[in-house]
């Protein structure tokens, strides 16, 4: 019998062994896949066991954590929750993560490796990191400014410094309250369906993830388009264009809204935004130039990242001359976010190039040690410094004698470019109202800030006027904060 | 080697196991029971700290009753087992103990059930019954008079609970007075005493007697005689707990019968044909049985029910549990296993030690339950009367199977059947009739170590 027990204690040990396999089956080669289940909660009850890092604008934290004592513990609040809204977007237990919350939470939430001080011993032991800070380029006083200019209308304002391409506004209106979707209760998902129903979008972050025709406002990059292509060598000389101009091809006759038009100077149909004279004058530049003026400014392009993702503005690529002529004035399938609007008015402003647009200075560990930081980088050589300079000349003139007068600053140089895009079918829809500018004090040689504005429920009066009425002023007013700050 | 007709006991007697006289060591097993309590109430005050940052206001109490109980079942072994072996009862004590601070850690979690008091109770309750039969079996082989009665009884509590409505599925609880009794536990025991006695009184014949198939040595049966009534009772067990829905305990009671059977005879045809059986009976409960097709379902794909949308289940919540522990675990009070639901302080328990132990933890668990297996057939291989060494290893296997099995069924080894982790996992039946096991497992270890000490076999 005692041979047979010990086959039996032989077999009880093999069960045991097959135990001990199975648990490092499941315990050490399983685990990272079960570790990130979707399923599996616990990855979200750790992610909010602790307070969540801080979004900073200006020296001041416009986030914050509250403690609800429930399974996913700490909360995101939020300080000026719509206006910063399109900035940070929000932080919710049941919706995820958007924006700079989004891309930025490995740091916010503790979760990013650089955060450990011994990542390896972090990897043993499981120990989640304090989250850090993501610190912003934002300029408080001037998303303020274009907050409040705003008002209760739809629209975006997107501003940029344009020596380094940092994002000093970034503002979508109507807005709403992030905090409104943190914790699990059902006020967060009621706010989530009525959010989400509403008709005029909050959530929709306009001044990146939108796109408009941009109309007249367009006129900059088809006249750096013809100033750097030598169609135009001369701003003053006549551009033998006529009035009505017909589109080639078509019988349709293109008319301006202002006099003098009629084989105009680059220079007058610039500061009174002649239609025909920048239709003719993309027709003669020709959509090979056009396309690659367009795509030095950053048109059609699907991978710009201010960390989180921009919507491409489209030119398109395959035009007939009818069909660019009127996409020369910002019409047909031309669509731009405020963003690559304020990137055009920002090349202008400085030597021609495009600086990649940014919005987080620099990142930092809950002690404050620097994680990482961005620096200016230059996206496109969108022209000639010559031509920069010209058009300069040109915006500034806008807004001193032409359709800009609204945005003129005392104490600063100011150049500007309105603009009203009609759409539609039949230009049936009110016409969305643009002004893009720059401003540059005159006891500097740089320029301080490029500013898009676009409102969208521009009242029934048509016009250019209309752009310089209605987002002339919520551009001076941000240039203004900026330039007082 | 066909010797019809014989039987008794003479023939082919065991080599005689080492004659000699092994030292008390009580000692020892006072020593390892004090450690055995200061770690659980370490556990207890590192549960406390972790959840509310102090030492909670019951430790001393807890600590105490705990001390307690180990200390009289200490002194009921030193009075009478004095040669016990020393890690059987500081194993009890710790897994015990360890399984009360798992519970009252799942308890802080679920504020409207409140489980480890009762345990607590229970817990007495089977030391007491565990002194009980310390101070008044003096022989296990008294034991070997009752093959008969036990039998009846442990198919009388099998029948039991079907008078009683099912609970979560399975129809193996009665409820008196509040509290739930599962009397399949208590069967376990009484089960394991009939083998071991009827095993021993009919092991030549079954060894040696019967009808060789097809001139195979190793697959001779023997005649129906002797192996009918003890194959009836196997399969009415199985029936019942079928009928019951309790799948583990059929399991349990199929592999202690073909262990037993095999240490008895040494047939390894015997062996072969209940595996085909069981093979057989599972394949034909896993297509009927709607309750264990799921299981093993379950078992196949466990996250399933999360591709289809409609979350984890059970086991794999228990895989995500193991999985968070990692090496090192969570930290006691710091894990998240009570998102496994209703069955974490009972069939689910090591998923709270492996993921707030991990997998250090788990592996000292699993050890120390083979260290107790251990030495269960460490004391049957030192004696010499058949019966008390298949009854010592019939123990032995009841805790190893039981092991195995829900160990296995909740780490995704095999398809999950319903079980109590002895000692650990909630459930009073569960706690007393492991101390009943470890009460005979001292009391022939006691035989075992102490037979040459001049008092005479009774």
């Amino acid at each position: 019998m005692t041979k047979y027990i010990r086959r039996a204690i032989g077999l009880c040990a093999v069960l045991l062994v097959a135990l001990l396999v199975n648990a490092v089956r499941v315990q050490v080669v399983q685990a990272p896949s079960y570790d990130h289940n979707p399923a599996n909660r616990r990855q979200a009850i750790a992610r909010y066991g602790q307070p969540r890092g801080d979004i900073v604008v200006g020296g001041r934290t416009v986030t914050g954590s509250k403690d609800t004592g429930e399974q996913f513990r700490y909360e995101r609040t939020y300080r000026d929750g719509p206006l910063y809204a399109p900035v940070t977007g929000f932080a919710s237990q049941l919706y995820g993560t958007t924006l700079l919350e989004g891309t930025e939470d490995g740091v916010l939430s503790g979760a990013d490796p650089m955060l450990a001080p011994f990542p390896l011993l972090n990897g043993l032991t499981r120990a989640r990191s304090p989250g850090g800070t993501v610190v912003t380029t934002l300029n408080a006083a001037a998303q303020r400014a274009a907050y409040e200019g705003l008002g209760p209308r739809r629209g975006a304002v997107a501003a940029i410094e344009p020596t380094t391409g940092r994002i000093l506004a970034l503002v979508s209106t109507p807005s709403y309250d992030p905090a409104l979707l943190s914790g699990t209760g059902p006020a967060a998902s009621e706010a989530w369906a009525r959010l989400n129903g509403q008709a005029d979008k909050p959530m929709l972050n306009r001044a990146i993830r939108q796109t408009y025709p941009p109309g007249s406002t367009f006129k900059v990059l088809t006249a750096a388009a013809a100033l750097d292509s030598g169609v135009v060598d001369d701003v003053d000389a006549p551009t033998m264009s006529p009035d009505p101009y017909r589109l080639p091809g078509t019988t349709t006759s293109l008319t301006n809204e202002t006099e003098g038009c009629e084989d105009a100077s680059l220079r007058y149909a610039f500061t009174w935004s002649c239609n025909t004279v920048f239709a003719k004058l993309g027709v003669d530049i020709g959509l090979d130039d056009m396309t690659r003026t367009a795509a030095g400014f950053g048109f059609n392009d699907r991978k710009l990242r201010i960390p989180f993702s921009v919507a491409p503005s489209n030119f398109d690529l395959r035009l007939d001359k009818a069909q660019l002529a009127l996409s020369s004035i910002g019409q047909f399938d031309t669509r731009a976010t405020p963003l690559q609007m304020a990137m055009i008015s920002a090349a202008v402003a400085g030597d021609g190039s495009v600086r990649t647009p940014y919005l987080v200075e620099r990142t930092t560990a809950h002690g404050g040690g620097t994680l990482a930081t961005t620096g200016p980088r230059t996206l496109h050589q969108a022209m000639s410094a010559s031509t920069a300079q010209r058009m300069r000349e040109l915006m500034t003139d806008v807004v001193e004698k032409g359709t800009g007068t609204v945005a003129a600053i005392p104490g600063a140089t100011v150049g500007g470019k309105t603009g009203t895009a009609q759409h539609g079918i039949g230009n049936s829809g009110t016409p969305y109202a643009w002004f893009i500018s720059w401003a540059r004090p005159d006891d500097s040689t740089e320029p301080a800030v490029a500013v898009a504005v676009v409102v969208e429920d521009a009242a029934a009066q048509r016009g250019d006027i209309t752009g310089g009425g209605f987002a002339g002023p919520i551009a001076r007013a941000v240039m203004e904060a900026v330039l007082g700050s | 080697m066909i010797q019809p007709g014989m039987s008794g006991t003479a023939v082919a007697a065991d080599p005689a196991p080492p004659a000699e006289r092994l030292p008390r060591r009580r000692g020892i097993e006072f020593t390892l029971i004090v450690l055995a309590v200061l770690l659980c109430v370490y556990g207890y005050c590192a549960v406390g700290l972790a959840q509310h940052g102090t030492v909670p206001p019951g430790a001393a109490g807890y600590g105490a009753g705990l001390g307690v109980l180990a200390l009289l079942a200490h002194v009921a072994v030193r009075l009478r087992a004095p040669h016990a072996d020393p890690l059987l009862l500081p194993i009890g004590v710790l897994l015990n103990g360890l399984g009360l601070v798992l519970i009252y850690r799942l308890d802080l979690e679920t504020p409207a059930d409140q489980a480890a008091p009762i345990q607590l109770i229970w817990s007495t309750l089977g030391v007491a019954f565990f002194i009980v039969v310390v101070f008044f079996l003096r022989d296990h082989r008294v034991l070997q008079r009752y093959t008969y009665v036990s039998v009846v009884g442990a198919l009388a509590l099998l029948v039991l609970p079907i008078f009683f409505p099912s609970v979560n599925g399975a129809r193996i609880w009665i409820r008196i007075a509040g509290f739930s009794i599962q009397p399949g536990e208590f069967a376990k025991v009484l089960l394991a005493v009939f083998f071991a006695g009827y095993l021993a009184a009919n092991r030549n014949a079954l060894a040696y007697s019967g009808r060789q198939i097809w001139r195979f040595r190793w697959l001779q049966l023997p005649t129906g005689r002797v192996l009918g009534p003890i194959v009836a009772i196997w399969l009415l067990s199985v029936l019942v707990l079928v009928l019951e829905r309790d799948l583990g305990t059929s399991l349990l009671f199929f592999g202690l019968f073909v262990i037993l059977l095999y240490v008895a005879t040494g047939r390894t045809g015997w062996i072969a044909v209940g595996l085909l059986l069981a093979c057989l009976g599972a394949v034909a409960v896993g297509r009927l049985e709607p309750h264990v097709h799921s299981r093993v379902q379950d078992w196949l794909d466990p996250f399933a029910s999360i591709t289809a949308g409609q979350g984890p289940n059970q086991l794999a919540q228990s895989l995500f549990a193991f999985a968070a522990g990692g090496m090192l675990g969570t930290g006691l009070g710091l894990g998240h296993s009570v998102l496994i639901g209703f069955a974490a302080k009972s069939d689910f328990i090591l998923a709270t030690a492996g993921e707030e132990l991990g997998l250090a933890g788990l592996s000292a668990i699993f050890l120390l339950y083979g260290l107790l297996v251990e030495r269960g057939y460490r004391a049957g291989l030192a004696l010499r009367d058949p019966f008390g060494r298949l009854l010592a290893i019939g123990l032995a296997s009841i805790v190893a199977l039981q092991v195995f099995v829900i160990a296995g069924g909740v780490t995704g080894l095999i398809p999950l059947t319903g079980m109590a982790m002895p000692f650990l996992a909630q459930g009073g039946s569960s706690v007393v009739t492991n101390w009943i096991i470890v009460a005979l497992l001292i009391r022939i270890s006691d035989c075992a170590r102490g037979q040459y000490d001049g008092t005479p076999a009774p």
